[in-house]
């Protein structure tokens, strides 16, 4: 379960202080599936960071599966990165030089699991690559380099799966089958899915939608899912 | 990250630029080569040299004037079983340096040699064996016999290979028979021991013209003391210092000096070391260029994979993650240079034995330690130079790192 309260982040330019959450209030409970709109600029990706402790805020509290997770060190932060948070970002992030198995084994290899090839065989089977493992990025298509992505964003069982713009450079076919496979790892494996995104198209996929302007939770409501 | 997959994950990264990393290996490669190559010689000097004085033998002591004279009667005093029981035998020298002729059908040849004044004992205590004829006996001695023992080189440089024995050399216009011809000491740098003349001490004196002492007795250039076993190196020392002070009624300072071979290696050794030393350092000059080398395109390299290592950092590596790969793959980087080196250098001291040092008596060693030593100081490079990209490379915030293109 995701609980912010009363977030903030100030990041300073010179002289001047720019607020890019300005009191954020939220509460995610487990399996919800949402979608954080809003215009460029406010806020919702320096939301997305902090909810992927990417980074820490300036004030206010954030506590992760029931953990403050606020004033964490760099290595307990990226520990939790590791262990509790998935991420698939809008131009896939893959390390070109790896392949498909490769990528999915890297949040594993830092885990210091063991078995990792065989659990990152099972994760790329999940996502429908079982054929790829041994191809690199540049030989794949965007969905499926996405879908690479998502494989390694799932692969070390996290409780939430932070994706910013999954779709943003994927046709609308691909996009379609990105979120299908989104709602779907939601619907059976119980996985917490917050999407940000500024497409209505992907948003309705959402149980829940936020919207958010100047960093402020300007609405904050629950519609019946597709 | 575990080890394995750490050490996995960097060769894969240096193996990734492969010119980039040879070239980046070039700098540490010359240094190391230079490093084994310039000590190979060093240490191939040090033991010409060293094996040429135990060659000589360590159970000697040399006994040469400092300030005083030594004479023929100091010499015998000190065979004496009752003051000196470690001594076995003493042999006198006198030295000269003239000039050496023989004529013959093939006309006229001379070399201008060390000419040494010796007895019998000489044989035994300098350890010469003779190749051909006989050595100077009693007999020549007592009567200072005209007759010469010519080290092998002089016996060919003026005999042409022919059998000397017999014949007659002309050394400051008299007449001196072949009686004997030494056995090579065999040693190219250190020569001269072969291109010797031996001569009675009585001739010496007597025919060639040594001086006298005011009381008439006659100086010698340097003693030799065999003693009989070395464990009594030091006793000997001080049972011949004793004699001789006495004799020369001393009670201040010596005017003689006792020297042993020990010391003279151990003083060899220690200027041969300095030699080698200062040549590793030379070289080490370039090893600290070729690890600017490394330091400079791991800046690069971080910089370039900036995304990368954010999105290491995403998924979960922490600093020490970062750190470590990137100081692996500098270490990997110079110690592959280092390895690369080292045969080159081998190499090149291989070389230099065939062409450099063909008609030598030096031959190139490279030692293992020194081998060692080159590969851990090039691993050193890696992680010294190494070590601040990394932190940079550690340091980077994730967000930031993921934004960079």
């Amino acid at each position: 379960m995701i609980e912010l309260v009363n977030v903030t982040k100030t990041y300073r330019m010179g002289e001047v202080e720019i607020g890019a959450l300005r009191g954020v209030n939220l509460t995610v409970n487990d399996g919800e599936m949402v979608a954080v709109m809003g215009a460029s600029g406010s806020g919702k990706s320096t939301l997305m960071n902090i909810l992927g402790c990417l980074d820490v805020p300036t004030s206010g509290r954030y506590s992760l599966d029931g953990v403050s997770v606020g004033r964490l060190s760099d290595s307990r932060l990226a520990a939790v990165r590791n262990r509790k948070i998935g991420f698939v970002f809008q131009s896939y992030n893959l390390l070109p030089r790896l392949t498909a198995e490769s990528n999915v084994e890297l949040p594993l290899l830092y885990a210091r699991k063991s078995g990792s090839a065989r659990l990152a065989r099972e994760a790329l089977e999940r996502v429908g690559l079982a054929d790829r493992t041994g191809h690199r990025p540049t030989e794949m298509s965007g969905g499926q380099q996405q879908r690479v992505a998502i494989a390694r964003a799932l692969v070390n069982e996290p409780s939430i799966l932070l994706a910013d713009e999954p779709t943003g450079n994927l046709d609308s076919r691909s996009s379609l089958e990105i979120i299908e496979l989104l709602k779907e790892l939601n619907r059976i494996s119980g996985i917490t899915v917050i999407i940000v995104t500024h497409e209505e198209d992907i948003a309705r996929f959402a149980e829940r939608r936020i919207l958010m302007r100047d960093g402020e939770v300007v609405n904050d409501e629950r519609t019946g899912a597709e | 990250m575990s080890p394995q997959r750490t050490l996995f994950s960097a060769l894969q990264s240096v193996g990734a630029n492969k010119l980039r990393s040879l070239l980046t290996l070039l700098g540490i490669v010359i240094g190391v080569a230079a490093v084994i190559s310039l000590m190979s010689i060093g240490r191939g000097v040090q033991d010409s040299v060293t094996s040429f004085i135990q060659e000589l033998g360590t159970n000697t002591l040399f006994i040469s004037p400092s300030g005083g004279s030594l004479t023929l009667d100091d010499t015998y005093a000190l065979v004496d079983p009752v003051l000196a029981p470690s001594v076995d035998q003493v042999a006198p020298e006198i030295n000269s340096f003239a000039a050496v002729t023989t004529i013959d059908d093939f006309g006229a040849r001379s070399l201008s040699g060390e000419i040494t004044g010796v007895t019998p004992e000489y044989q035994d205590v300098r350890d010469y064996k003779v190749a051909a004829g006989s050595f100077i006996s009693i007999p020549h001695v007592s009567a200072a016999s005209d007759v010469a023992v010519l080290g092998s080189q002089a016996a060919v440089d003026l005999f042409l290979g022919r059998n000397p024995v017999g014949q007659t050399v002309t050394i400051n216009n008299r007449q001196m028979t072949v009686i004997g011809v030494l056995e090579s000491r065999g040693g190219g740098a250190f020569g001269f021991e072969d291109t010797r003349v031996l001569i009675p001490i009585t001739t010496a004196f007597r025919r060639i013209g040594a001086d006298r002492s005011v009381e008439g007795t006659v100086t010698v250039d340097t003693i030799s003391v065999l003693v009989g076993d070395v464990d009594n190196m030091e006793r000997a020392e001080d049972e011949v210092s004793r004699i001789l002070r006495l004799r020369h009624r001393i009670t201040e300072e010596d005017d003689f000096e006792v020297r042993n071979q020990q010391q003279a290696l151990e003083a060899f050794q220690d200027t041969t070391r300095a030699f080698v030393l200062f040549l590793g350092s030379i070289a080490s000059i370039s090893l600290i260029v070729g690890g600017i080398g490394i330091m400079n395109i791991m800046l690069v390299s971080v910089t370039e994979r900036t995304r990368e290592i954010g999105i290491r950092k995403a998924v979960g590596a922490r600093r020490w993650d970062i750190l470590s790969q990137f100081v692996l793959e500098a270490v990997l980087l110079s110690l592959g240079g280092g390895i690369i080196g080292v045969l080159l250098g081998m190499l090149i001291a291989q070389a230099m034995n065939v062409t450099l040092f063909v008609n030598e008596d030096i031959r190139t060693v490279v030692s293992t330690d020194i081998t060692a030593l080159a590969l851990g100081v090039s691993m050193l490079i890696g992680l010294v130079f190494g070590i601040y990209p990394a932190m940079r490379a550690a340091a980077l915030h994730p967000i930031e790192a993921l934004r960079y293109e």
